[in-house]
């Protein structure tokens, strides 16, 4: 039983592995975004100081790893649809596996593609000024996986929420971006209105970028403990909503 | 034995009954077609047979199970939907790996099996093109194909030749025959008249929710009874030397004289007799046709209705 489950998410992340060899473009494409902020806002911002953090490339680059994992990820979840639109769903729906496996091979594909992706901008803002603690890429691993379980959950729920792609563009405006602007990612949560504060310690955005800073730069306004554990709380949480709003699709 | 056991299921969607008290049974290794036109409820019943969505109540079974314990089910199971189910992000090999993996299929086993499919259908040299670039019809052999690789016990197909061209039809219809000699039950559902009867063993009559009629083609049309004769003479003859056997039922001559239609009980029994009579008479015959009454005779009978499926 137990072996079946493994061997049937096995075989549903080696499905999406497949899709993501095969449009390498879309990988690189989907990197642009990121990259972008990255370059413009480093060299833009130069000399800004936040945190106490010298460099702002420093400060900014972990914030551009969990954009890239916020975005991968919510796209991973949010793709069900599509796969309902090309009739896929039906062929995993009357496969004797079950729905547990199947969201699993999901998120673990979608966690593989946003590891690639968070790693892809670690090591090209290198060259743009980025000098990270060496042992902090390999720590930075928990948490960069555990933001891609939570926006491939939140993905799922959205996917049921908005039923066709539509409300996409709605999904990503108002609640990808504003969780993303919202998250210290940028610039320090304090900086922002007090009245909305509450919210960026609602946002699980939060607690992964300021984990990142944590390992990366040994700089952060929670302790790594507290944001791996935070992390963690919100994984569980949106893995459970995701999978029953996947139960309505 | 039974493949498909149905007990007074009954769907509703918003207060209409999609599917209203239908019960019947299915023989092991039969095809069965579900015969109905658009909205009867086909493609419904098939969902709910497949584990897709739960009755309103009732009882169904599939392989001995109870639709209930959907794993179970699922395992002893393929299936064809009304539309196509492919990832068009894989190859068509891929998509055949997959499914084998995702039924269990051990890696020896599936090589050799998925090879034997491909060929089966005719796909060998696109396999290894995206399923993107396929046609309908490729689309719907490879979803043919799937099902050769993991050979379930009982096989859902829902509308397997719609909008296919005649000779793919015909290779769909030689697949469900090569598939229910190996001993799978085939349970399909059309509103193609002449696939029901060409390909299958039993046919239950679907309209508005409700089984109209259930039975074996044959039986169905003999139930029905009424054959038409078409007779076509050199010259006119007189209505005794017909009339005078037992299975005509009616008789209407045309102006001429020569063109005669005959309402028979047993068509096929009365062409030698009239024949035989005719010639003693001295009368020659120019052509003679018999029609059998179709399934399409049958629903309209059944419904009072033009079957428009077609
Ligand atoms: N999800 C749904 N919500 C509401 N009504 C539905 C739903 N699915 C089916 N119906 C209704 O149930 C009835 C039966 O539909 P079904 O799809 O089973 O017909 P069908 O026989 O498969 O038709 P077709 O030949 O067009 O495929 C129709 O009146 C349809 O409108
Ligand atoms: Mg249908």
């Amino acid at each position: 039983m137990e072996s079946k489950l493994l061997l049937s998410i096995y075989v549903l992340w080696l499905r999406e592995m497949k899709r993501l060899i095969r449009s390498k473009s879309r990988f690189v494409s989907s990197l642009a975004m990121p990259l972008m902020f990255l370059i413009f806002l480093g060299s833009g911002f130069k000399g800004v100081q936040f945190q106490g953090v010298t460099s702002y490339i420093d400060f900014l680059t972990p914030g551009i790893a969990g954009m890239a994992v916020i975005f991968s990820s919510t796209f991973a979840g949010l793709s069900v649809l599509w796969d309902r639109e090309f009739g896929f769903l039906k062929e995993i729906a009357v496969a004797p596996v079950s729905n547990v496996a199947v969201i699993c091979g999901r998120i673990a594909g979608s966690a593989t593609t946003s590891v690639f992706q968070a790693m892809a901008i670690l090591i090209l803002s290198v060259p743009l000024g980025f000098s990270p603690a060496t042992t902090g890429i390999v720590a930075s691993l928990p948490f960069i996986v555990l933001m891609a379980i939570t926006f491939t959950g939140m993905g799922l729920f959205f996917a049921a929420l908005i039923r066709d792609f539509h409300g996409f563009g709605l999904v990503i405006n108002f609640v990808i971006f504003p969780l993303f602007f919202l998250s210290g990612a940028v610039f320090p949560i304090s900086n922002l209105p007090s009245v909305v504060l509450p919210v960026a310690y609602l946002n699980p955005l939060f607690y992964g970028v300021d984990g990142l800073r944590a390992v990366l730069l040994k700089n952060s306004v929670l302790p790594a403990w507290f944001d791996l554990v935070a992390s963690l709380i919100f994984s569980v949480v949106t893995v459970i909503v995701g999978a029953k709003a996947f139960d309505r699709l | 034995m039974y493949s498909i056991v149905v007990d007074e299921l009954v769907k509703r969607y918003n207060g209409t009954k999609a599917l209203d008290c239908v019960s019947f049974k299915v023989r092991k290794g039969c095809i069965f077609a579900l015969l109905g036109p658009n909205g009867a409820g086909k493609t419904t019943l098939t969902n709910i047979l497949t584990t897709l969505i739960e009755p309103d109540s009732g009882y169904a079974e599939v392989a001995g199970i109870s639709v209930k314990e959907k794993i179970k089910v699922r395992e002893r199971i393929g299936v064809v939907f009304q539309e196509p189910a492919l990832d068009t992000r894989l190859t068509a090999r891929e998509n055949l790996e997959f499914h084998a993996m995702l039924y269990g299929v051990s890696k020896k086993e599936r090589e050799k099996r998925i090879e034997k499919a491909l060929e089966l259908v005719g796909l060998k040299e696109w396999q290894d093109v995206l399923v993107e670039k396929f046609s309908g019809g490729m689309k719907r052999k490879l979803e043919m194909a799937r099902v050769f690789v993991h050979t379930p016990e009982v096989l859902f197909l829902d509308e397997p030749t719609l909008g296919l061209d005649i000779q793919t039809r015909r290779k769909i219809w030689n697949y469900i025959k090569m598939l229910r000699s190996k001993g799978i039950t085939i349970f399909m559902t059309t509103h193609y008249i002449e696939e029901a009867e060409n390909l299958c063993d039993m046919v239950a009559i679907i309209d508005r929710g409700k089984i109209v009629k259930i039975g074996t083609v044959d039986g169905l049309r003999r139930e029905l009874g009424e054959d038409t004769v078409y007779i076509e003479l050199f010259e006119p003859c007189r209505l005794e030397v017909i009339e005078k056997f037992e299975e005509v039922m009616e008789v209407n001559i045309g102006e001429d004289g020569k063109t005669i239609q005959i309402i028979a009980s047993k068509g096929d029994e009365l062409i030698p007799k009239l024949l035989s009579s005719l010639s003693r008479s001295g009368i020659k015959v120019k052509a003679v046709s018999v029609k059998t009454p179709g399934l399409e005779d049958v629903f309209m009978k059944l419904t009072g209705r033009k079957f428009d499926g077609v």
